[in-house]
């Protein structure tokens, strides 16, 4: 087991590598913020379940793509939610692709919504990966007795 | 300050990307109609046809030579077939002429020498007879007469005429043969031929056979003249013993036959004079020939080398009198017949003519050509052009949204940052970045303005506010810079400017700000002016009293504000004190009023070099500039721009180290200040009346500084004195007390360094002291003076003027205490606990998050995740406080939602009103109902306004934000049930 210290200090360093390489925004930020002890799985919940309708969106993207017509405002729909909740966690590759999914739709360019919608899917793996790790991080931190580092 | 300005100065500017796009499309469309030219004229191998013209044009000036050569060639034929008719019918007519006579001959060889018995002619008889008739028989050089001698009467005959018959080849005595032509009778020019037998040669033979079997004037064919070298024929004509009967045979003629007559015909010489007696001798080739044997012509006269133009040939018959020979005429011109002029110079022009008609069609087609393939490059170009403007502004739209977006992160992270506990050296920094970050968010604001402004998509609104209230305001935003750098900041609103007007404020704010705020930073000392006028008014007195300019200058100040010189020496205290005076000013009653607002200042100028470019944007008077006082420049340029949406004109004086006088006008509408009741817009505040009627006496020596005292007390309802000796103020206040009571005045207003120089210290309780800046020790005398309290810093604002007011006059009423703008959590939390909010969101992520965030401030939140649960849940009567709603959202949207609830509120209301309220003060229903939503430039402030909202918050949550969109409401209505 490593120590508290130790724990602390890789934890800053991965949630630096998260902003530096641009998996997760200021939003954020903010969000680690509100979570308080009233509330201590407000983040875990709210990235579940932001994972949970990424993955539901995802299939309903993929079967909507798999159409022999494309209704692409329905689709731009769920681009659009899929952006919002993206940019509410502040998964900020997510939202980017999302903003050039959009904008396939909306030339309705059906192989760039396609690399798109393939691209959405890899950066929700990834930054599912990132926040798994995180969390992990989190729990092992306050199993030992630590406390969360504030990233400022 | 930047989280605000990002609330109003973005909507739209997604609209306008879309309306752009339309507009290319629609230009490229008009494009691909207007390249289908409607043409006359061939687009492409003009070359080709050029040929082709010059080639057709070619074959048609030919025909038309051809058609007027041949006129003349026929006229030349016709003359040539003429002279040569003419000639062959003299000729012939000569020949008969001659003919003629020496058939008469003939007649009288017979009449005399056979008829009579004896012969009564001899060779004496006839040689004279025919030398004497000679002239007669011109062209024959002589004529004799052989008699017929049979073999056998040739010995008779020889002895008879004593000689022998010889032949005419050698003149030897004539072989035997059967008959024998030997001549009796001969004209003396011919006289060798006496007795020489006319049958010895082979011509004359032939001419006596002939002759005296058809017993006409046969012809020999032409041969050389014996004696001559002329070319002549042999004329045979037969004599006959008896008269022959018409029908006589030809043997009947042979043996009739008793001599022949023959004369040589001079051919040569014939023509010859013949043709020296006509007219055009020269020009034509004459020839005469022998074509009784048709294939091969004998040339009886002309020379054979002689051919002439071959090319035209006149043949005439000649008809001599001897049918079995036959004879022609042939003549030609001696020269080729000229080329006719007229023909050739007519077509030859024509084609010359038609040649350049064609080379213009060429040309023309060429030009216009290429014209309108330059036409169309240029219209593509503006396409292209265009697209890129319109690409321009997406970029600007879409590159500040993009910074915007993190940029209110970061501001917002730096607002909670400084809420937490720092130490000063962490405060100074984050407060830095944050100072940094809002300038950014101004600029990317500006470029925003800009852009939009540029697109036409700017809308001014028009709503009453106080002018001078929103003067102060941009008054206080400098004062602190003003104060630091020592700088006199004042503004004065003319009298005939109406209280309230309709306008935009947020754009005359900007404007001013914007001027306001380049003058203080290019100032280092000496004063900003700014003042309004009516621009009818303050043009008529610049007319009137030009006269009198003399750069204001007295004991060497200048009666400005500050006592520097300005720019514009116009505005000194001359004029000045004409616009303020109270003289009534000729109101014009119509419903515009156009403002001249001009802001003056001593700063460092504009060089001259740069004036050109002061509202150019991003220009700068040169770099040096930029790196010094910092700024984009673009300012200026927004200003100008929003000037003329305001219908006015904005320029500027500016005299190098001297000054600039930025001044622009605008048109605003009148408006009556009962009008307004809505109390949401707190553009203009209610100064306190409690000083009406007081009078003040104000201490300045500077007219112009006085003069804007005066102008903030007199809005409080005070009425000003202006002295400029201190002296007599304190012997007007306290000096002589019971004088007259009414002239006394409530205060006491003394500026700063009149109170200085004087020295009079003078402690009275209702003295005021006025300053723009004072120094520790100054502070110090002041204090101990008494003014600790009754120190008033410039700039002077009607509202600190008042309270300072309220201070040393003791008007009871306890200021009240501002509002404190706690700009932070703390504040919002205390605005939204135990406030119960509902948020409708159809996005999970996005429910919790902004449930999480409201939570924190200490709100009861709960959500809806569709329009229309939220519709069931604000069933009324309901406990909510407000309503967050997001506007994109499946099957009923925020907006449709709002007005559906909106709906039922006023259908409740409708009841309560009906059902004859018990208490007046039931509270109407109205739910503030904010907007949550990612686009802010999509959310307009009037689009959320129309469906009944009350505001907006930009999505993803953050405090500040926050902050801005629910104090609004929360503050403006702070009494809400619970």
């Amino acid at each position: 087991m490593a120590s508290i210290a130790q724990l602390q200090k890789q934890f800053i360093e991965y949630t630096t590598t998260l902003y530096s390489e641009g998996y997760l925004n200021d939003q954020f930020k903010q969000l680690q913020k509100l979570q308080d002890e009233s509330d201590p799985n407000f983040l875990v919940g709210l990235v579940s379940v932001f994972l949970e309708d990424s993955e539901k969106l995802i299939k309903i993207l993929e079967t909507a793509f798999k159409q022999k017509t494309v209704d692409y405002e329905q689709v731009s729909l769920h681009v659009h939610r899929f952006k919002g909740g993206s940019s509410s966690i502040g998964a900020q590759r997510v939202t980017s692709v999302c903003v050039s999914f959009m904008n396939y739709c909306k030339e309705k360019n059906l192989d760039g919504c396609l690399w798109c919608l393939q691209q959405a899917n890899h950066e929700c793996i990834l930054v599912r990966n990132k926040f798994e790790v995180l969390f992990r991080l989190e729990q092992q931190i306050l199993k030992a007795g630590g406390s969360i580092p504030m990233m400022e | 300050m930047g989280l605000k300005i990002h609330g109003h100065s973005h909507h739209g500017h997604h609209h306008h990307h879309h309306h752009h796009l339309v507009a290319v499309s629609l230009n490229e469309q008009q494009l691909g109609t207007k390249r289908k030219y409607r043409t006359y004229f061939p687009r492409t191998n003009q070359g080709k046809y050029l040929a082709l013209w010059i080639i057709t044009f070619g074959f048609a000036a030919i025909y038309v030579y051809r058609c007027i050569d041949e006129g003349h060639q026929e006229r030349i034929e016709e003359g040539l077939v003429s002279m040569c008719d003419q000639r062959a019918r003299m000729l012939q007519d000569q020949f008969s002429v001659s003919v003629n006579h020496v058939h008469a001959l003939a007649v009288l060889v017979s009449t005399f020498y056979y008829y009579k018995n004896p012969s009564v002619i001899d060779q004496e008889t006839f040689a004279e007879y025919t030398a004497r008739t000679a002239f007669e028989r011109p062209l024959l050089s002589g004529v004799a007469y052989a008699q017929r001698v049979m073999n056998s009467e040739r010995e008779e005959f020889e002895s008879q005429h004593g000689g022998t018959i010889r032949t005419m080849a050698n003149k030897e005595p004539s072989p035997h043969r059967d008959e024998y032509a030997p001549v009796i009778f001969a004209q003396e020019t011919v006289s060798y031929l006496n007795l020489l037998d006319m049958m010895s040669g082979e011509e004359d033979r032939e001419n006596i056979l002939r002759a005296r079997s058809t017993g006409k004037a046969v012809l020999t064919s032409p041969f050389k003249l014996l004696g001559s070298h002329h070319l002549g024929v042999v004329l045979t004509i037969p004599v006959y013993k008896s008269k022959l009967p018409p029908n006589a045979s030809v043997r009947d003629r042979i043996e009739a036959t008793a001599g022949y007559l023959g004369g040589a015909f001079d051919v040569e010489s014939l023509v010859e004079n013949l043709l020296g007696q006509l007219a055009g001798n020269q020009e034509i080739v004459v020839k005469v020939y022998d074509v009784t044997n048709t294939s091969d012509p004998l040339i009886m006269y002309g020379r054979q080398t002689q051919d002439g133009d071959r090319s035209r040939t006149r043949v005439s018959k000649l008809d001599f009198g001897d049918p079995f020979r036959k004879h022609q005429m042939t003549c030609r011109y001696l020269h080729k017949a000229p080329i006719s002029w007229t023909a050739t110079t007519t077509a030859s022009l024509g084609y010359v003519i038609v040649l350049l008609v064609g080379y213009m069609f060429y040309t023309g087609a060429i030009h216009i050509v290429q014209v309108e393939d330059d036409f169309d490059t240029m219209q593509q170009l503006k396409v292209r052009a265009e697209a890129a403007d319109v690409a321009k502004s997406q970029f600007l739209a879409t590159v500040s949204h993009e910074i915007r977006t993190p940029m209110n992160g970061i501001l917002g992270m730096l607002a909670l940052l400084l809420d937490t506990d720092l130490s000063s050296t962490q405060r100074d920094y984050a407060q830095t970045a944050q100072a940094c970050g809002r300038a950014l968010i101004t600029l990317i604001n500006e470029v925003l303005d800009r852009a939009k402004i540029e697109a036409g998509k700017l809308e001014l609104e028009a709503v009453p506010f106080d002018l001078r209230s929103i003067l102060d305001d941009v008054l206080s935003l400098f004062s602190e810079k003003s104060r630091n750098k020592g700088i006199e900041l004042a503004v004065l609103v003319s009298d005939k400017v109406p209280q309230i007007v309709m306008g935009d404020p947020g754009r005359f704010r900007q404007v001013i700000t914007n001027l306001v705020g380049n003058s203080v930073k290019f100032t280092e000392q000496g004063h900003i002016f700014v003042q309004v006028h009516l621009a009818e008014h303050s043009k008529a007195v610049l007319e009137s009293k030009s006269d009198t300019c003399m750069n204001g200058r007295s004991d060497g100040q200048f009666k400005t504000l500050s006592g520097r010189e300005a720019a514009d020496d116009r505005n000194t205290w001359d004029k000045f004190k004409h616009l303020i005076a109270d003289q009534e000013f000729p109101f014009t009653t119509s419903q515009n009023v156009t403002l001249m607002v001009s802001v003056e200042d001593t700063g460092i100028g504009i060089p001259l070099h740069a004036q050109e470019l002061v509202f150019m944007p991003f220009m700068q008077a040169d770099s040096s500039t930029s790196r010094h006082y910092g700024g984009t420049g673009i300012g200026l340029s927004i200003s100008k721009c929003l000037v003329e949406l305001m219908g006015g004109q904005i320029n500027f004086i500016s005299r190098p180290q001297i000054g600039s006088t930025f001044s622009f006008t605008c048109v605003l509408k009148r408006c009556e200040k009962n009008t307004i009741t809505d109390p949401k817009r707190p553009n203009y505040d209610d100064l306190p009346t409690s000083f009406k009627g007081l009078k003040a006496t104000v201490v300045d020596n500077k007219p112009v500084r006085a003069a804007v005292t005066r102008y903030h007390l007199k809005r409080l309802g005070v009425h000003v004195e202006v002295i400029s000796n201190i002296g007599i103020a304190v012997s007007d206040s306290g000096g002589i007390p019971d004088s007259d009571s009414g002239s006394r005045p409530d205060m006491i207003l003394v500026e700063k360094d009149v109170w200085l120089s004087n020295g009079n210290v003078l402690k009275s309780p209702k003295m005021i002291l006025l300053a723009t800046n004072i120094t520790g020790m100054e502070f110090d005398k002041a204090k101990n003076a008494g003014f600790s309290d009754t120190l008033i810093m410039k700039p002077l604002r009607a509202s600190m003027v008042a309270a300072c007011l309220q201070q040393v006059l003791g008007t009871g009423k306890k200021v009240e205490q501002g509002k404190v703008m706690a700009n932070g959590s703390v504040y919002l939390r205390g605005l939204l606990c135990g406030k119960k909010i509902l948020v409708v969101d159809d996005n999970r992520v996005n429910r919790r998050v902004a449930a999480g965030a409201l939570k924190k401030f200490g709100a009861d939140v709960e959500c809806a995740d569709s329009g229309k649960s939220a519709l069931d849940l604000l069933k009324l009567p309901h406990g909510f406080d407000a309503c967050f709603m997001d506007i994109q959202m499946p099957e009923m949207d925020g907006f449709e939602a709002t007005r559906r609830i909106r709906l039922m509120e006023s259908q409740a209301n409708d009841q309560q009103t009906n059902a004859g309220s018990m208490d007046g003060s039931t509270t109407k229903y109205h739910l503030p109902i904010l907007a949550m939503t990612a686009d802010v430039i999509h959310a307009t402030f009037e689009e959320c306004q129309k469906s009944g909202m009350d505001g907006y918050v930009s999505k993803p949550f953050q405090e500040e934000n926050l902050y801005q969109a629910v104090a609004k409401f929360f503050e403006s209505k702070p009494t809400t049930e619970s």
